[in-house]
């Protein structure tokens, strides 16, 4: 799948099934960080991935630096994949926790977010061959893993993932999840490698 | 790394300036995270070796967790931060 390229970045030929899979698969995990429902916490306004800002942006900005005074330290994620892909940095201290995620959870969504919009940036539409730099490569693979992330949530994999694969029932409806999950494992894995030093 | 969050100054009370232990940097194991992407996840966040950072994923592996750095608070939190980012499960503690 991907081989490493001169100045240490990585190619592969993708089909348009396989670019239209993982268009399908990342856009759910966007979806999920930009929750309406769990808007991300009053932080530190943090400049846009690509430096640029809208009028929306600074209204937003704006309200947030009039909420933070007093806003609450945000809880972790009820969702659970949400509250896997933000998770606490403190473990038995929810004061800590809260007040780690009061500062970082609204850029980590955002670094979250810039990671899948280069996946979907960077495949080509049709198929075909996908070439990318050191620095994509990277995005890519935080990208694939938020993906991974998502899915061994929602289907509680094990590390013996291949032997719930294959004690499921033909008919069950989670046999073509567990299938996508383990084809994400293996790009995932040809991607480390072909960029590993 | 290219990707790391901006820092920020988190304020601290007097008493958790000058704490006489120093911070870990923890991750835990997970069953969906590769072992090969822990491990280069664990090279280029902190720079360590090959060996060291394979020592380390394995360690996480088959005990549960591991401290991967040590340090100020800080710094440790911000390396959970850029772990965070990473997709691992990292936290931050006090050694006791």
């Amino acid at each position: 799948m991907f081989r490493p390229t001169k100045g240490g970045g990585a190619s592969a030929w993708l089909s348009p099934g396989e670019v239209s899979l993982l268009r399908t698969l990342v856009v759910p995990v966007m979806e999920l960080l930009n929750d309406p429902a769990r808007p991300a916490p009053p932080a530190e306004p943090a400049p846009a991935p690509d430096g640029t800002a809208t009028p929306d942006d600074l209204f937003a900005d704006l309200e947030k630096m009039f909420n933070e005074t007093s806003a609450e330290p945000p809880e972790a994620p009820a969702d659970p994949v949400l509250a896997r892909l933000l998770p606490d940095a403190y473990q038995d201290d929810p004061e800590a926790a809260g007040e780690f995620r009061k500062y970082t959870e609204s850029s980590l969504r955002e670094a979250k977010k810039y990671f899948a919009q280069m996946l979907l940036e960077t495949l080509p539409p049709k198929g075909g061959r996908v070439k990318l730099t050191a620095d994509q490569a990277r995005d890519w693979l935080r990208a694939l893993n938020d993906v991974r992330l998502m899915f061994g949530v929602r289907l509680e994999v094990t590390e013996d993932f291949e032997e719930q694969l294959t004690s499921l029932d033909p008919k069950d409806p989670r046999v073509a999840a567990f299938q996508v999950y383990g084809w994400l494992g293996e790009v995932q894995e040809s991607l480390v490698r072909a960029i590993a030093r | 790394m290219s990707v790391a969050p901006a820092e920020v100054d988190l304020p601290r009370s007097a008493d958790e300036v000058t704490p006489e232990k120093p911070w870990l940097t923890i991750v835990w194991n997970d069953p969906i995270n590769l072992m090969s992407y822990v491990t280069y996840v664990f090279e280029h966040v902190f720079g360590y070796p090959r060996l060291k950072a394979e020592k380390l994923m394995l360690d996480v592996h088959h005990k549960g967790k591991a401290v991967v750095a040590s340090g100020s608070r800080e710094a440790m939190e911000r390396n959970v931060e850029v772990l965070h980012g990473y997709g691992l499960w990292a936290t931050v503690r006090q050694d006791t």
